[in-house]
């Protein structure tokens, strides 16, 4: 009898709660159709600096950007600390899907063309997935001039390849990691260094306010032979949104400004202040416009 | 004593069910149009969902920021990123009651304006709106529609200065909701 007391109390008091709540009516109804969303806006860039980050800029978009590389900014004041010197890469990048990208740039260091294919395969999402996998595949070609007349070069001494994966997930609204593992194979060495160069990129951003954030991008390589004076790529920046614009300021001890050159051909030491001022600088366009049908 | 448990689970299944005077729709659509003097803004998205009380007039609808869709990806992304802020906000919500439900005869076709009141939900902040509607009947369906002005800064959704020329602060929105046939 006691049991069914209580069991009767049990149904009024749940009933009248139900009641006593501000019920909506889409309570029960909205469950079912709350929907995994994708996770957007990791990063602020298609770039953490120098490496790929796990955004895309947007299927019809293309981004325009111009990198600069400043010297040395321990040269001191009379070379107004680096800012004397400078190299730059100009490049294209296109959003041939939401998830598909292709880029070619130039550098100005060892006159160097390359580009790039970079496709997501994996989204992070709410409720699912947590983490995004990505895949990139670049290549790169010299283009400087031979003035060495004992030694030969073709297209192919001069070509590097780079196949890397990212794997990234965004923690919260400001904080953002990936990982990506990086091969790069350059098909002409010189003697004592290695055709193909294993890392491990590490990418990181912060967000300090809506249109700010903190980015570090650090390329350890993994297998570098002991007569090599490479060193591992370092950058520290701060990104900055306006508008259609994205600057990344930063400093970093590489000049290179594709996967081959930031990876392989990086000689500065942070330790002994060889530190370089530089910037990417970012403009979409968009070229095709979205279909506003495509819900 | 399980039994007994059982159905009183059971009776609060059936009392809180929606019952057949409910309509509802998972593909609502919502559009908002903002006409600035550098750049004209439009968004739509059609997986809003609704529900409208035929009996008591109660009419409600909720919509994921993230799935409204524009025809420049990055003005999706500062809309998302900047402006609504879709994670800390994933949704805007409309609550409110249709006034003189009881006039409209759902069974005949017909097209019946009516005014509707209730609290709009966005960015975090509730605003109480009123604005006229007007609910179609059409061979046993019912659609409703209204179009309403809302103020960004009633929302709280800050323009920095850099983007005064390109955002106004007006901002309209329109609402279609075509609800499915009653089973």
């Amino acid at each position: 009898m006691k049991k069914i007391i209580t069991a009767t109390v049990l149904f009024f008091a749940t009933s009248s709660l139900v009641k006593a709540q501000d019920t909506s009516l889409l309570d029960g109804v909205e469950k079912q159709s709350s929907s995994k969303e994708f996770v957007t806006n990791a990063f602020k860039s298609s770039r953490v600096i120098n490496g790929h980050s796990m955004e895309f800029i947007g299927k019809g978009v293309l981004d325009f950007r111009i990198l600069h590389r400043f010297g040395r900014a321990n040269v001191g004041v009379s070379e107004w600390f680096g800012l004397d010197q400078a190299s730059m890469r100009m490049g294209f990048d296109y959003g041939l899907g939401k998830n598909l990208t292709i880029g070619i740039g130039r550098c100005t260091f060892k006159k160097e063309v390359d580009g790039f294919l970079k496709l997501r395969l994996v989204s992070q999402k709410t409720n699912g997935t947590p983490f995004s996998v990505i895949v990139v595949t670049g290549m790169s070609v010299y283009t400087f001039k031979n003035t060495d007349p004992l030694h030969d070069v073709t297209f192919s001494s001069r070509a590097g390849y780079y196949y890397q994966s990212i794997i990234g997930r965004k923690f919260s609204r400001k904080f953002s990691l990936q990982l990506s593992p990086t091969i790069v194979h350059r098909n002409e060495v010189e003697a004592g260094d290695v055709n193909d160069t294993y890392a491990i990129g590490i990418g990181s951003r912060f967000k300090l306010s809506k249109r700010t954030a903190l980015v570090v991008d650090y390329f350890p390589v993994l297998n570098r032979p002991s007569s090599s004076d490479t060193r591992n790529s370092l950058s520290l920046g701060f990104d900055i949104e306006t508008g259609g614009h994205v600057f990344q300021l930063h400093f970093s001890n590489s000049t290179g400004m594709n996967e081959r050159a930031f990876i392989t051909d990086t000689h500065d030491s942070w330790g002994k202040g060889e530190v370089r001022f530089g910037f990417n600088l970012s403009r979409v366009f968009t070229i095709k416009k979205m279909s506003k049908m495509q819900n | 004593m399980k039994s007994l448990a059982f159905l009183s689970l059971l009776l609060s299944v059936i009392f809180t069910a929606p019952g057949p005077e409910r309509l509802i729709t998972r593909s609502g659509s919502i559009s908002f149009y903002s006409k600035a003097p550098l750049e004209n803004i439009e968004a739509n998205s059609k997986t809003a969902l609704s529900v409208l009380d035929k009996k008591t007039g109660q009419i409600e609808f909720s919509v994921l920021i993230k799935s409204f869709t524009f025809e420049k990806a990055l003005m999706q992304e500062h809309f998302n990123e900047n402006y609504l802020e879709s994670d800390k906000f994933p949704k805007a919500a409309f609550k409110g009651r249709i006034d003189n439900i009881s006039n409209i005869d759902f069974e005949k076709d017909g097209k019946h304006t009516v005014s509707v009141t209730g609290q709009l939900s966005i960015h975090g902040e509730t605003k109480t709106i009123t604005t006229p509607a007007t609910i179609t009947i059409q061979s046993g369906t019912t659609a409703a529609n209204a179009d309403f002005n809302i103020s960004l800064t009633d929302y709280k959704i800050n323009i920095p200065s850099l983007a005064k020329d390109k955002i106004s602060n007006s901002v309209k929105i329109v609402v279609s909701l075509q609800y499915e046939k009653p089973a």
